[in-house]
């Protein structure tokens, strides 16, 4: 036996540093308040830590009231779309390290939807523009028994981006024109529709280009990129509305 | 005590009626070609007015006199007369769409844009067909060198 190993200290982790944020979140109860107004905590985090958990230290710690969507805290439900530091992100995929924690951390529902409580908008004017590009598969030929709708890797690969959509309606909600035109379908909404319009599996592609050449449809598009940056999936937005748009010029997918 | 927020948008039901043509598709795809074919238009129009000969200081009536009796500027500056302000009240236009909330306000800026855009373009068109080089009595030294061997 060697004892080589007797003079090795036990390897101590270096400690890591938690330090004081302060957040600053727009609150609003309908029950109590006439207009919302913004209320600051300071809560003890680490680099690692994300704008999520410290929502959940004020809740379950400071103020239980404080009220907030999230279902799987893992970036894939898409209940947490807020507006962090005038930004529209998951607050469970943003982490202190990647904020300016030197200054307060402004927290906000995301915008354009009715505003419900604290953090809370109604999403029924969002799911209802989802609904309205049919968003679903359409096909008139039942595959063989047995067999699936062949689809080869490039046909596939031709509407992937797309399909990674969760619907938290950061992209929707960042739009300037989804912010002023009640009529809008918004990005998410087009997003979908790509998906389908793409897909070699569907049929009825012209339907829902004639759905989104609509005059709130497509056209209605400023190319200004909130979308595209806002998205917590890194979908090409942007460029998918562009797609849509060159299809119906040429009429087809 | 409950309270509730106004929504920042309405979501009132989307028309279901179409017409034969669709004039948001053309504005647009008018916008894009429009654009690409101004970018030529005006920064050759500033090339030649600007930078060629003299420079800014050739500026003066005569100078512009001489390139109005010249048929291919008055080609040149009749599509850039009307592509410019019909891409300009077109985009004004969305802006209005956008940000004015209510039916009459949108109402009556549209149609001050819309005046704004024909009256421009009329009385552009005008100056550029019916436009005098030589106005009766002018100094010779203010107008172009061709007046006099009229």
């Amino acid at each position: 036996m060697s004892s080589a190993t007797i003079d090795q200290k036990p390897v101590v982790p270096e400690e890591i540093k938690s330090f004081t944020v302060t957040l600053i979140i727009r609150r609003f109860n309908p029950e109590v308040d006439d207009e919302p107004h913004w209320q600051d905590f300071d809560v003890q985090m680490y680099p690692t830590d994300r704008v999520l958990d410290a929502l959940h230290k004020i809740k379950w710690e400071q103020d239980g009231s404080l009220t907030f969507r999230r279902s799987c805290a893992h970036g894939v439900c898409g209940s947490d779309a807020m507006r962090i530091n005038g930004r529209n992100r998951l607050a469970c995929k943003t982490l202190m390290k990647d904020l300016d924690i030197t200054k307060p951390i402004y927290v906000e529902a995301i915008k354009g939807l009715p505003l419900e409580k604290d953090l809370i908008v109604d999403m029924e004017p969002f799911f209802d523009s989802f609904k309205a590009v049919q968003p679903f598969l359409m096909n008139s030929v039942t595959p063989e028994k047995g067999k699936e709708r062949i689809q080869t890797v490039a046909q596939r690969a031709r509407f992937d981006d797309t399909t990674k959509c969760i619907l938290c309606a950061a992209c929707t909600s960042s739009c300037p024109v989804f912010w002023t035109d009640g009529q809008y379908f918004g990005p998410a909404a087009i997003v979908n529709a790509h998906r389908f319009i793409f897909d070699s599996r569907d049929e009825n592609a012209a339907v829902r280009l004639d759905i989104l050449n609509d005059k709130e449809g497509v056209w209605r598009c400023r190319t200004t990129f909130n979308c595209t940056e806002a998205c917590p999936r890194g979908i090409q937005v942007t460029q998918a509305i562009a797609e849509v748009k060159q299809a119906i010029m040429r009429g087809k997918a | 005590m409950t309270s509730t927020i106004e929504a920042p948008r309405s979501p009132y039901s989307r028309s279901t009626k179409k017409s034969g043509v669709n004039w948001e598709k053309w504005g647009w795809i008018y916008m894009r070609v429009s654009g690409v074919v101004l970018v030529v238009l005006i920064f050759g129009h500033l090339f030649v007015n600007l930078m060629i000969g003299e420079g800014v200081s050739a500026l003066n009536f005569a100078f512009v006199a001489g390139k109005l009796t010249n048929p291919f500027w008055m080609v040149w500056d009749i599509i850039m007369l009307w592509l410019a302000l019909i891409h300009g009240g077109n985009g004004m236009r969305t802006l209005v769409n956008d940000y004015a909330t209510s039916r009459i306000s949108r109402g009556i800026l549209k149609v001050a844009i819309l005046v704004s855009v024909v009256s421009l373009i009329v009385l552009g068109t005008l100056v550029v067909f019916t436009f005098d080089p030589c106005p009766a009595g002018a100094p010779a030294n203010l107008v172009a060198s061709f007046c006099t061997s009229l």
